[in-house]
């Protein structure tokens, strides 16, 4: 970012400024200045770590704030003033769960939960490691390895599609479908028509393919979540509907990848930016745990969400009003120098490392023990079997979301694969 | 030669002593330490006691506590202190061993109220629950198969108990004087719905009833209980849970202001001479210190928590070793937990003084709600039942200060209610001057 | 989970006030924290000391970081 003086109001478009996205934490902390800071557009950015901690737990705060699924025009008036307005009431109504508050989100939730048991989470460790394995073997005679479409990417797709039961051969038509709705969760891509478009039609897409596997799956159930969960009758609930079904599947299949391909990138960039880190790791791979909670925390997968105030909330010597948009910036309160010390430093050794990493409250990551699971294994590879890696460019290119943020490519110049 | 330093000694070998030993390190003090104990163990942690060592999920000496600082302290276990003198600075132990002190920290904490030796008390068969001991010698009670077991009283650890029991299939009447269980802690509008719980649980619960005795066989062990309407209980297994009693014997004669209500304190933890005045060298923390609350107006309170037991011994460790100019008051929300029939509780604030409550959030009906508590339109403390998410939002709000009711326009919340609480009119009369109050966990 | 409680046990102990049941510490270490209920978090004190890794595991996992595990053996001489 150019070193301008930028008013208060204008400092989280800044944040969006794809310009921003290499280093946004100058920003972040200019922002923590004021922990509850109107912008131009009426919403407010949250950004300590008191007062985000505060809102967490506030059920003034409601979920709830995806605008209408609308469909951009299409020429066709049936479809643009009868099937369209009605699939998009449904979509409205079936919103996934992350969009969803009380009681509505829990009984979602707690479906989801009955189905992603301990035994199913542990039992794809040695899936992973194999899979990581082999994703490292397919580099092997390079001079070095392109993280993000070498691994940090297809591993936890594949670790997705075989949790919920998609079968392998349908996976590459996942990941395309999955990248084009990530995108939708970024705030300014829901004004762009081209890129609604192509959200809409991969939207559409996935949910016929959703439909058609939940039948299958319905028809003849097998050990996975997606069987579990499209026959989950359970005690005095009622069961969830074709269309909360549809729409959790999805979440998880995003959610579950998107997110993940960030720590891992994540995490591996902040080891060749801390060489002795990466070295300790090799030596003694019981250091993963807290390494990747220090990522979460120094470099986290999502750095923000928002939020929508039901009622009027007043905090840290601001009232945010009835109505108005909230933008919990995760990565802002993860750096603030009131809760963590010397906060700019990765330290995998800090005492407590209470990061919002995985969010909090209510909607505290579903996925969050997978993605440990995933990020352990993989760094664990990665700082044994590349030999003599370093960092190729730095910073590296990003994607342009400025929510969900990583790399886009993370180049590792290697002298072999071990 | 200049004689070795006495140090500081920590009377009271359970959390808070633990805890505040700990303070003291990490705050630098590196002179010699000494915990002194009643019982012969190192500390352990007390709140499993009631509910997975009696369900035998546990084993009694399983939870011992982990310490998290290198103490290097000299462990005086298996002796109580039973006397003090401020003129020598010495306390003296049971086994007549005397140990002198530069600073003291009182941590004695509290024992199990007992039930009346003159109406019973001595038969075989009557137990309380209080240390881990007890919980051994009742496990084994519970195992032998008991026909009819009596609590008395329903308080925390009456209900907690009453809620094992029944998971272990024995039979359980659950008898005290109030309307409803749990009374005292939050009300008979709340303590309805423990009601309901014991109620399907299987338990018989028995409201509006005084044990005014216990009678024996001719072995003197219990065999029934003796009402106040001149009826009879049969009971060949009791629990008396009556609350506790605060460990201040061995401070009788040492000019403090002490008794079984409490070691009064000022707003530094340090405790007061009979006289008023805060003694520069005596602190205390925990279930034995009655101390000013500044959320509450500063009224004397005893917090017998989990939590207050740990931010109040490292309180006064820190004030300990600050100068006399630099004594912070000690400031602290009460919060507990207890878990019961299935069902997680948590408590923040006090709800003495209460003149209203209202559902916040959920429903008395399905026993996942958020209720708060408010008195002269001031939100004063918030309970949950399996809604534990959201108790921090109104932690803020009482600490805040906020009306009553708090956090309009949530999110799965009910047209609002106020009731009345239901306290016993004795509690409920906060602002009469009282000795003390007391909260149990 | 069936606790001994024997001598060379780890020690732990978990902050039920802090505790916010997410359950974390469950995925990480299934031998030693368990869920009961909707947010009752029931946990091994004294789990074998072979599980040190594992249990730090759940230390580090807590997102409220509410679990403390005692890092080194006793000090201090006994009576």
């Amino acid at each position: 970012m150019p070193d301008e003086v930028l008013p208060d109001e204008a400092l989280f478009t800044a944040v969006m400024n794809p310009a921003s996205r290499a280093d946004p934490y100058p920003l972040y902390a200019r922002l923590r200045e004021r922990p509850v800071a109107r912008q131009h557009d009426g919403s407010y950015v949250v950004s300590t770590h008191a007062a985000i901690r505060a809102l967490l737990f506030d059920p003034r705060l409601s979920s709830e704030d995806l605008p209408p699924f609308k469909r951009p025009p299409t020429g066709n008036p049936i479809r643009d003033w009868i099937l369209n307005p009605i699939r998009s009431r449904i979509a409205t109504a079936h919103r996934p769960l992350i969009f969803r508050d009380p009681p509505d989100h829990d009984s979602l939730r707690a479906a989801v939960m009955r189905e992603f048991t301990i035994p199913r989470v542990q039992g794809l460790r040695p899936r992973i490691a194999r899979e990581v394995d082999a994703l490292l073997d397919a580099c092997r005679g390079r001079g070095r390895v392109c993280l993000v479409e070498d691994l940090s990417y297809p591993l936890p797709v594949s670790v997705i599609c075989e949790l919920l039961g998609v079968p392998e051969s349908d996976e590459p038509r996942f990941q395309s479908w999955a990248t084009q709705l990530a995108t939708a969760l970024e705030p300014d891509a829901r004004h762009d028509v081209e890129t609604r478009r192509r959200t809409v039609a991969a939207f559409d897409a996935i949910s016929d393919y959703m439909r058609g596997l939940i039948r299958e799956k319905r028809r003849r159930p097998v050990g996975d979540m997606l069987s579990g969960l499209a026959t989950l009758r359970p005690n005095g609930l009622k069961p969830m509907s074709d269309f909360d079904l549809i729409a959790t599947a999805i979440l998880l299949l995003v959610a579950g990848h998107e997110t993940t391909v960030n720590l891992i990138t994540n995490a591996m960039l902040a080891l060749l930016r801390h060489p002795k880190e990466l070295e300790r790791l090799r030596a003694d791979p019981e250091r993963a745990p807290r390494l990747i909670e220090e990522v979460l925390r120094y470099e986290p997968p999502v750095h923000f969400r928002t939020r929508k105030a039901l009622g009027a909330i007043t905090l840290a010597g601001e009232t945010i009003p009835k109505g108005a948009p909230i933008i919990l910036l995760f990565a802002a309160a993860n750096r603030d120098p009131a809760r963590f010390d010397d906060p700019d430093r990765f330290d995998p050794d800090r005492p407590d490392i209470e990061h919002f990493g995985f969010g909090g409250g209510l909607h505290y990551c579903v996925g969050a023990p997978l993605a440990r699971i995933e990020a352990e294994i993989a760094l664990v590879a990665l700082s044994r079997r590349l030999v003599a890696p370093r960092l190729m460019q730095d910073p590296p290119p990003y994607r342009p979301g400025a929510s969900l943020r990583g790399p886009e490519q993370l180049a590792i110049g290697i002298d072999g694969i071990a | 030669m200049t004689p070795e330093p006495a140090g500081i000694v920590v009377v009271g070998a359970s959390l808070a002593g633990l805890r505040g030993a700990e303070a003291l390190r990490r705050g630098g003090y590196d002179g010699p330490l000494t915990l002194v104990g009643a019982e012969p163990h190192r500390p352990y942690d007390r709140p499993p006691l009631s509910k997975h060592v009696l369900a035998g999920a546990l084993e009694a000496d399983a939870t011992r506590l982990p310490e998290l600082t290198s103490l290097r302290a000299r462990w005086r276990l298996g002796s109580a202190a039973v006397a003090l003198d401020r003129a020598a600075r010495t306390v003296r132990l049971a086994d007549g061993s005397v140990l002198a002190y530069d600073k003291l920290l009182v941590a004695t904490g509290a024992q199990a109220r007992p039930w009346p030796a003159e109406t019973g008390g001595d038969l075989a068969g009557i137990h309380t629950l209080r240390g881990r001991d007890d919980a051994r010698t009742l496990r084994t009670a519970l195992v032998a198969g008991p026909r009819h077991v009596l609590i008395v009283g329903a308080g925390l650890i009456g209900c907690e108990a009453a809620s094992c029991l029944r998971d272990l299939g024995l039979p359980v009447t659950l008898a005290d004087p109030h309307p409803a269980p749990l009374a005292n802690s939050f009300g008979t509008f709340v303590g309805g719905v423990i009601a309901g719980c014991l109620r399907d649980a299987g338990a018989v619960f028995r409201p509006g009833t005084q044990v005014k005795a216990f009678e024996g066989d001719a072995a003197g062990r219990v065999v029934r209980a003796r009402l106040a309407d001149g009826s009879a209980l049969e009971a060949d297994l009791v629990i008396a849970a009556l609350g506790a009693v605060r460990a201040t014997g061995w401070l009788r004669r040492a000019d403090l202001m002490a008794d079984p209500g409490g070691l009064t304190c000022d707003a530094a933890c340090r405790a007061r001479a009979a006289d008023g005045t805060a003694c520069p060298d005596i602190y205390a923390a925990g279930d034995v210190a009655r101390w000013p609350i500044p959320l509450y107006e500063g009224r004397l309170v005893c917090v017998e928590h989990w939590g207050n037991a740990v931010e109040q011994a490292s309180h006064a460790a820190r004030n300990m070793l600050a100068g006399p100019g630099d004594q912070r008051p000690y400031t602290h929300l009460p919060a507990f937990w207890s878990s019961q029939f299935g069902i997680n509780i948590k408590l923040v604030g006090l709800t003495a003084g209460a003149d209203s409550v209202a559902v916040v959030q959920g429903s008395r009906a399905s026993r996942r709600f958020l209720a708060v508590y408010g008195q002269a339109g001031r939100s004063i403390a918030a309970l949950s039942f399996d809604q534990a998410r959201w108790l921090p939002a109104y932690a803020g709000a009482i600490l805040a200060g906020a009306a009553f009711p708090p956090i309009l326009d949530a999110t799965d919340q009910p047209r609002i209610e106020r009731a009345d609480p239901g306290f016993s009119p004795s509690r409920a009369s906060a602002s009469a001057p009282r000795p003390v109050e007391v909260f149990h966990a | 989970m069936k606790s001994v409680g024997r001598a060379g046990a780890l020690r732990v102990v978990v902050d039920l006030n802090r505790c916010q049941g997410y359950a974390q510490c469950c995925y990480v270490a299934p031998d030693d924290f368990a869920l009961r209920g909707h947010e009752i978090l029931f946990y091994d004190p004294a789990p074998a000391a072979a599980r040190r890794g594992t249990i730090e595991r759940a230390v580090q996992a807590c997102p409220v970081r509410a679990i403390s595990l005692q890092a080194a053996p006793d000090d201090g001489e006994a009576p």
